[in-house]
C-alpha cells in the first residue's frame, strides 16, 4: 500500500499545526526585510502563544459564556477544517465528495462565533469590526465556491479537494494555464481578505475604528487570546497550502518531496504576503468590496474559459 | 499557437474587465493602448508557420495605430481637458464589473446561437462579442467625452476581433481600411473634446443637453 | 387511512369542543392541547412507517359533490410533510397554551383554538388529498383558519391590516390554483389525481406550471408573492407564527411538487425558472431579513429566504429530469425535501424563541433589547442554536441539506453542458451569498437582543419564561443538532419521497443520493470531532485557568469615561453596511438630523427598509383598483328601494339577452 496514502494525511495535518506560526514570522521577517529593520525573529508567533497560554485572564462584566466559546470554537472549527485540505499532491486525512462545502462552512461555523463573542462585549468598536467581518467574509464565499468549481472541471475530478488538487498536475499544461492562473489570483485575494492581511485589514494597526479582525478579539486576553492567534495561524496556513498546491503542482509520489515541496511554497506565499504588505497601503473599505467582486469576477471568468475549454 | 492565441484572448477580457472597474482615465487610455498591442498579435498569430506579407502590415499598423498614436491622442486631449477622473458615471464601478461579465456571459451565449466555425479557438467569436456588448456598455453608462471615445475603441477592437475570426479568407486589406476610418473618427473626436472643453470648461456629455435652447 | 381520519377528527372535535367552552378559557386550552397532542399522535402511526418504510395508503369514499371524492392517500412524499406538521402542531399546541394567557383572554381564546386545530387537521388534509376539488376545499379552509389565528389580537389597527393583506394574496393565488384544477381537471374529465396524470399531454403544461406556481408561490412566499409573510406572521401570536413559517408555507411546495408529478418530463425553461425565483428570492429575502429591526419581521423574511433554498433545490432537480441527469435530479430535490424538515425545525425554534422575548420584554424591537442572554439563559441558549442551525452551519441540521444542494450545483457544474454550467454558477453564488448573508442577519438578531448590555427597561427587567416554553425549545434544538449529526441516516431514509417527488423509480433514487450519502458520513463524523476538540480545548482553557487570577472589569471603551449601553452598536447600525451594497434594490429611507454647532443638542439617525416589490410594484395595481371602483360608487345609496330596482334591471335585461 502507498504509504503517502495512510500516513500522508495525518503527517500533512500534524505539520500545518507545528508549522501554521512559522508563516507569520515569515511574513514579519519579509515585511521587517523591506522595511531595513531586523524584525522579530522568525518563531515569534510560537513565543507569544506560549506566553499568553501562561497568563491568566481578564473579562468584562457584560460578557457571558458566548464570548468564551469564540475562541474555542472558532479554533476547534479551523482544526477539523484541517483534517480535510489537502497539502498539495498529499490527500488530507479525511476526503469525500463534497468537503470542500464543509471545509467552507467549518470556517463560517468559526467566524459565526467569533462574531458573537465580538458583540458579546457590547463595545462598538467590536460591533463595527464583527459587521465588517461578516460583509466580507459573505462576498469571499461565492468566489472560493466558483474558483473551486472551475478547478475541478479543469482537473476533471470528483467535487472533492483531495483528488481535485491531486489531479491538478496531470491537467495542469499551456491550455488550463489561465484558468488556473485566474483561479490563483482570485485565491490570494481571498487569502488576503480572509486572514484580515493588508490591503484588506492591516494587522499591525492600532487605531480600533480601522480594524476588523483584531478589534473584535480585542477584550480576549490569555489563553483565550492564544486560541485566537493559533486558530488565525492555522486559517492562514490552510489557504496558503491550498494556493501552493494550485500553482505548483509537484506530484512525485514521494511523499516527503510532496509534503516539503508544497509546505516550501506555501511558505513563498508567506513572503508574497510580506511582499504585498510592504507595497500596499491599507485600501479605503468601500474599495475593498470593489477589490472582493473583482475576485469573484475572476473566479466566474475561470469557470467561463474552463468550460470553453471542455467543448 | 493555439496556446498564444488563447492567452492574447484571455487577457484581453481581462483588459476589459479592469477597464469597467477603473475611474483614472490615464489608466483606461492605458488599458486600451494595451488592447491595441494585443491585437496587433492576432494576425501573426492566425497565419503563423507562414510570416504574410499582409498580415505582417496589418499587426504593424494596428501597433502603431492603437497602441501607440490613439494613447497619445487622447492623453493630449485628456490633458487640455484637465479630466482625471470619471466622477460618478451612471453605473457604478463595481456594478459595472458585474455587467462586463454578464457581457461575456452574453457573448458566449450569442456565439453558441451563431454557431460560426471555431477552426482557430473556440474563445475567439465569444470574445469579440463580449468585448462588443462591453464596448457599447462603456459609451452608455460613462459621462466624460474621453470615456466615450475609450468606449467606442472598445467596441471597434471587437469588431477587429469578429472580423479576424470569420473571415477566415482574411482580407486584411479591408481591416486596414477599417483602421484608416478608425484613425479618423479618434482625431476628430479628439478635436471635438478639445473644442467642447475651450467653449464650456467641461467634457460631461451629459450636459451637452443644455444645447439644444 | 382509519386512523389518520381518526386523528383529523380528534383534531377537528376537540376543536369545536374548545370553542364550545369559551367562556372558561383554561378548560378551553386544555381541550384544544389534548386533543391536538392524540390527533396528531394518531396520525404520526401510520405516517412514520410510511415514510421511513415506504409503500402507499390509499382510500377512497364516495361523495355526493359533483367532480368531487374523498380519495385520500398517504405516499412517502405525503408523510414527508405530514410528520413536521404533526410534530410542530404539538409543540406549538403546547407552547401556545403557555403563551396565552387564559386569565386576559376575553372569550376569544375558544375561537382561536378551533381556528388552530382546524389548521393543523386541513394543512394535513391538504397533503394527503388525491382529489383536486378536495384539495383546493382543505386549501381554504387552510388559508381562512390561518387567516382567524393571525387576527388574534384583532384590537390592533397593524394586525387587522395584516391579516387583510394575508386573505387577500393567498385567495389571489388560490385564484390561481382553481384555474389550474379547473382547465386540467376538464382536459382529464375528473379531478382526482390518477387521471389528471394519465392524460397530461394533453393539457397546456407551460400555462398550468405558470398558474401552479403563482398559485402555490402565493402561499410559499417566492420573492415576487411574498410580501404577506413579513406582514402576517409578526402580527399573529408567536406559536402561531411558528406553526405558519415553519409548516403551512410548506404546504405550498408541497403543492407544487404534486402538481409537478401531475406532468411529464419537465421542458428545462421550468428549471430555470425556478431557479432563477428561488435565487432571487434567496439572496433578497436574506438582505431584507437583515434590514429589518423587527425581530419578527425579521424571521418572516428569513423564510422568504429559505423557502428560496428549497425552490432552487426544486429547480435544480428539474434541470437534472430535464437534461436526464438522475444524480442532479436526486441531489436537488432530495436536498430541497431535507430543507423543507430542517427549516421547520429551526425556524419553529427561532419563532418560539422570538415569542419568548416578546412575552418576557413586551417589544420585537431589536434596538430595545440586548443583554437578555444573562436574563433568559435558557430562551438565548436555543435561540443562539437556532441561529446556527438556520444559516447551515455544521453540525445541524440545514448544513447538510445546503450540501446537498451545493453537490447538486457541483454536479450541474462539472458534468453539464454550458447551459446547465451557468445554471449551477448562478445557484451556488446565491447559496453562497445568501448563506454569509444569513450568518450576518443571525449574529445580527441574537448579538444585539442576547448579548451586550440591555438597551432599554424592559430589557433590563426581563426574566426566563416558563417551564413548557423552555421545553419546547429545547426539543427543537436537540433535533436540529441529531437532524445533522445522523444525516447519513435521515438522508437515506428520505429516498422514497425523493422517489415520489422527482417520479423516478427507488433504486435510481437511493443511487443517486448514494453519491451524497456516503460522504455524510464523514459529516457526522466532523461534527464528532469537532465535539470533541471543543470540549478537550474547554478542559485545556479550565486547567490553564485554574490556578491563576481572573479579573473582572469594564469593556475595553478606548479611554472613553462615560460608556452607557445607549452607546453599543445597534441592530441598524450592524446592518447598515451590507444593506448598503444593494442600495438599488431595497431604498432603505434614512431620517437623518445631523449634528449641527460645536455643542449639538441632538442628532438622530433611523432606517427603515420597506418592501421595494409592495412599493413600486403591489401599492399602485391595489391603488388603480380601488380608484377605478370608486366610480361605481354612487350606485350605492343605501336604500333598500333602489337596490329592488338594480335586482329588477339585471332580470329584465338577462331576461331579454336570452330571447335573443
Amino acid at each position: 500500500m502507498n504509504p503517502s496514502v495512510t500516513f500522508g494525511g495525518p503527517l500533512a495535518t500534524a505539520l500545518g499545526l507545528v508549522g501554521a506560526p512559522l508563516l507569520l514570522g515569515v511574513i514579519n521577517k519579509t515585511k521587517a526585510f523591506f522595511a531595513g529593520r531586523r524584525g522579530p525573529p522568525l518563531l515569534q508567533a510560537y513565543f507569544d502563544l506560549v506566553k499568553l497560554l501562561g497568563k491568566g485572564a481578564v473579562y468584562s462584566r457584560t460578557t457571558t459564556w458566548v464570548f468564551c466559546a469564540g475562541p474555542i470554537v472558532g479554533l476547534a472549527a479551523t482544526l477539523v477544517a484541517l483534517l480535510f485540505v489537502p497539502l498539495g499532491g498529499v490527500a488530507a486525512t479525511f476526503a469525500f465528495q463534497g468537503d470542500l462545502f464543509l471545509v467552507v462552512y467549518l470556517l463560517g461555523l468559526g467566524r459565526f462565533l467569533t462574531v458573537l463573542a465580538a458583540l458579546d462585549t457590547g463595545s462598538s468598536f467590536e460591533g463595527m469590526g464583527a459587521n465588517r467581518e461578516v460583509k466580507f467574509a459573505t462576498l469571499a464565499e461565492p468566489t472560493l465556491l466558483l474558483a473551486l468549481l472551475a478547478l475541478i472541471r479543469v482537473a476533471g475530478s470528483p467535487w472533492s479537494l483531495s483528488p481535485t488538487l491531486g489531479n491538478i498536475s496531470t491537467a495542469s499544461s499551456l491550455g488550463t494555464a489561465p484558468v488556473i492562473g485566474l483561479v490563483a489570483v482570485a485565491l490570494v485575494v481571498l487569502l488576503l481578505s480572509e486572514n484580515s492581511r493588508i490591503p484588506v485589514d492591516d494587522p499591525n494597526t492600532h487605531l480600533e475604528l480601522t480594524m476588523i479582525h483584531e478589534v473584535m478579539v480585542l477584550d480576549h486576553g490569555g489563553p483565550d487570546l492564544a486560541f485566537i492567534l493559533y486558530g488565525a495561524a492555522l486559517k492562514l496556513w490552510l489557504f496558503a497550502t491550498l494556493l501552493a498546491g494550485i500553482v505548483v503542482p509537484v506530484r512525485t509520489g514521494n511523499l516527503a518531496v510532496d509534503l516539503g515541496a508544497t509546505t516550501l511554497v506555501a511558505l513563498a506565499v508567506g513572503v508574497v504576503v510580506g511582499i504585498v504588505e510592504s507595497s500596499m497601503a491599507r485600501l479605503r473599505l468601500i474599495h475593498v468590496t470593489h477589490l472582493l467582486v473583482g475576485a469573484l469576477v475572476l473566479a466566474a471568468v475561470a469557470l467561463l474559459l474552463a468550460v470553453g475549454w471542455s467543448r | 499557437m493555439r496556446h498564444a492565441l488563447d492567452f492574447v484572448l484571455v487577457t484581453l477580457v481581462l483588459t476589459d474587465l479592469v477597464l469597467l472597474g477603473s475611474s483614472r482615465l490615464t489608466a483606461c487610455i492605458r488599458l486600451v493602448a494595451a488592447q491595441g498591442v494585443l491585437l496587433a498579435f492576432l494576425p501573426l498569430a492566425l497565419t503563423w508557420p507562414e510570416l504574410e506579407v499582409a498580415a505582417m502590415a496589418l499587426a504593424a499598423s494596428t501597433l502603431l495605430v492603437k497602441g501607440v498614436a490613439f494613447p497619445l491622442v487622447l492623453e493630449r486631449a485628456m490633458r487640455d481637458a484637465r479630466a482625471r477622473r470619471e466622477i460618478e458615471p451612471f453605473v457604478g464601478y463595481t456594478p459595472s464589473l458585474l455587467v462586463g461579465l454578464g457581457m461575456l456571459g452574453a457573448g458566449t451565449w450569442l456565439a453558441d446561437r451563431l454557431s460560426a466555425d471555431v477552426v482557430r479557438s473556440p474563445l475567439m467569436v465569444p470574445v469579440a462579442l463580449s468585448m462588443i456588448l462591453t464596448g457599447l456598455f462603456f459609451v452608455i453608462s460613462r459621462k466624460k467625452a474621453v470615456s466615450q471615445v475609450l468606449g467606442y475603441l472598445v467596441l471597434e477592437n471587437g469588431t477587429y476581433v469578429l472580423g479576424i475570426s470569420l473571415l477566415s479568407e482574411t482580407p486584411f486589406l479591408v481591416e486596414l481600411g477599417m483602421l484608416l476610418d478608425v484613425f479618423v473618427a479618434v482625431f476628430v473626436m479628439g478635436i471635438a473634446i478639445f473644442q467642447i472643453n475651450r467653449e464650456f470648461d467641461h467634457i460631461d456629455v451629459d450636459q451637452l443637453d443644455s444645447l439644444k435652447g | 387511512m382509519a386512523l389518520f381520519f381518526t386523528g383529523l377528527g380528534t383534531l377537528v372535535g376537540s376543536g369545536v369542543m374548545a370553542a364550545l367552552c369559551y367562556r372558561r378559557a383554561t378548560l378551553a386550552t386544555r381541550v384544544a392541547v389534548t386533543g391536538a397532542i392524540f390527533g396528531a399522535g394518531l396520525v404520526l402511526v401510520p405516517a412514520l412507517p410510511t415514510l421511513f418504510g415506504g409503500g402507499t395508503l390509499v382510500a377512497s369514499l364516495p361523495w355526493s359533490m359533483p367532480g368531487a371524492a374523498l380519495r385520500v392517500g398517504l405516499d412517502p412524499l405525503a408523510a414527508l410533510f405530514v410528520v413536521p406538521m404533526a410534530v410542530l402542531g404539538v409543540l406549538a399546541a403546547i407552547y401556545g397554551a403557555r403563551y396565552l394567557d387564559p386569565a386576559h383572554a376575553n372569550g376569544t381564546l375558544g375561537v382561536h383554538w378551533l381556528a388552530f386545530n382546524t389548521l393543523i387537521a386541513s394543512m394535513l388534509l391538504v397533503v394527503v388529498a388525491q382529489n383536486g376539488v378536495l384539495f383546493l376545499l382543505a386549501w381554504e379552509v387552510m388559508s381562512l383558519s390561518s387567516f382567524v389565528l393571525v387576527l388574534y389580537d384583532g384590537s390592533a389597527a397593524e394586525v387587522r391590516r395584516a391579516a387583510w393583506v394575508y386573505l387577500v394574496a393567498t385567495h389571489l393565488g388560490t385564484a390561481c390554483l382553481l384555474a389550474f384544477f379547473t382547465i386540467f381537471g376538464a382536459a382529464a374529465s375528473s379531478f382526482d389525481f390518477d387521471a389528471m396524470r394519465a392524460s397530461a399531454t394533453a393539457v397546456p403544461a407551460g400555462l398550468l406550471f405558470v398558474l401552479a406556481l403563482i398559485g402555490f408561490g402565493t402561499k410559499a412566499g417566492f420573492m415576487p408573492f411574498h410580501v404577506w409573510l413579513p406582514e402576517a406572521h409578526p402580527a399573529a401570536p408567536s406559536h402561531v407564527s411558528a406553526l405558519m413559517s415553519g409548516v403551512m408555507i410548506k404546504s405550498g411546495i408541497y403543492g407544487l411538487l404534486r402538481a409537478l408529478t401531475l406532468f411529464g418530463p419537465p421542458p428545462a425553461w421550468w428549471g430555470f425558472l425556478l431557479l432563477s425565483i428561488g435565487v432571487t428570492s434567496a439572496v433578497l429575502g436574506i438582505v431584507l431579513a437583515l434590514a429589518q429591526h423587527d425581530l419578527k419581521r425579521l424571521l418572516a423574511y428569513c423564510s422568504v429566504e429559505n423557502i428560496g433554498i428549497i425552490a432552487v433545490g426544486v429547480g435544480l432537480g428539474l434541470l437534472g429530469k430535464a437534461y436526464g441527469l438522475p444524480v442532479l435530479t436526486a441531489l436537488g430535490f432530495g436536498g430541497a425535501l431535507l430543507h423543507v424538515v430542517n427549516h421547520a425545525i429551526a425556524k419553529g425554534l427561532l419563532f418560539f424563541g422570538a415569542g419568548a422575548v416578546l412575552h418576557a420584554t413586551d417589544t420585537r424591537d431589536l434596538n430595545r433589547l440586548g443583554g437578555l442572554l444573562c436574563r433568559m439563559p435558557l430562551t438565548g441558549a436555543t435561540f443562539c442554536v437556532g441561529s446556527a442551525a438556520i444559516c447551515g452551519l455544521p453540525p445541524f441540521g440545514a448544513f447538510v441539506s445546503e450540501l446537498l444542494l451545493y453537490s447538486a450545483a457541483f454536479v450541474a457544474g462539472t458534468t453539464g453542458s454550458p447551459a446547465l454550467v451557468a445554471a449551477a454558477a448562478i445557484a451556488i453564488t446565491g447559496l453562497a451569498l445568501g448563506g454569509g448573508f444569513a450568518a450576518a442577519c443571525f449574529a445580527k438578531a441574537f448579538g444585539i437582543a442576547f448579548l451586550g448590555e440591555p438597551r432599554s427597561a424592559a430589557a433590563a427587567a426581563a426574566h426566563e419564561v416558563g417551564t413548557p416554553l423552555t421545553a419546547v425549545m429545547l426539543v427543537l434544538s436537540v433535533a436540529a443538532a441529531l437532524s445533522g449529526v445522523l444525516a447519513p441516516w435521515v438522508v437515506g431514509s428520505l429516498a422514497g419521497a425523493v422517489a415520489n417527488a422527482s417520479g423516478t423509480s427507488l433504486n435510481g433514487t437511493t443511487a443517486g443520493l448514494g453519491v451524497a450519502v456516503d460522504g455524510l458520513f464523514f459529516v457526522s463524523l466532523a461534527a464528532g470531532i469537532l465535539i470533541a476538540v471543543v470540549l478537550v480545548l474547554t478542559l485545556t482553557r479550565w486547567l490553564l485557568l485554574r490556578r491563576r487570577p481572573i479579573g473582572a472589569t469594564g469593556t475595553w471603551d478606548c479611554g472613553y469615561a462615560r460608556p452607557s449601553p445607549r452607546m453599543q452598536y445597534t441592530a441598524s447600525s450592524f446592518a447598515a453596511p451590507l444593506v448598503e451594497l444593494f442600495q438599488g434594490v431595497l431604498r432603505t429611507h434614512r431620517r437623518f438630523t445631523p449634528p449641527v454647532a460645536i455643542f449639538p443638542p441632538s442628532a438622530t439617525l433611523s432606517t427603515h427598509t420597506p418592501d421595494t416589490l409592495q412599493e413600486l410594484l403591489y401599492a399602485p395595481i391595489f391603488v388603480g383598483i380601488s380608484n377605478a371602483l370608486a366610480s361605481f360608487r354612487p350606485l350605492q345609496h343605501g336604500r333598500v328601494q333602489l337596490y329592488v330596482l338594480y335586482i329588477a334591471v339585471t332580470l329584465g335585461l338577462l331576461l331579454l339577452w336570452s330571447f335573443q
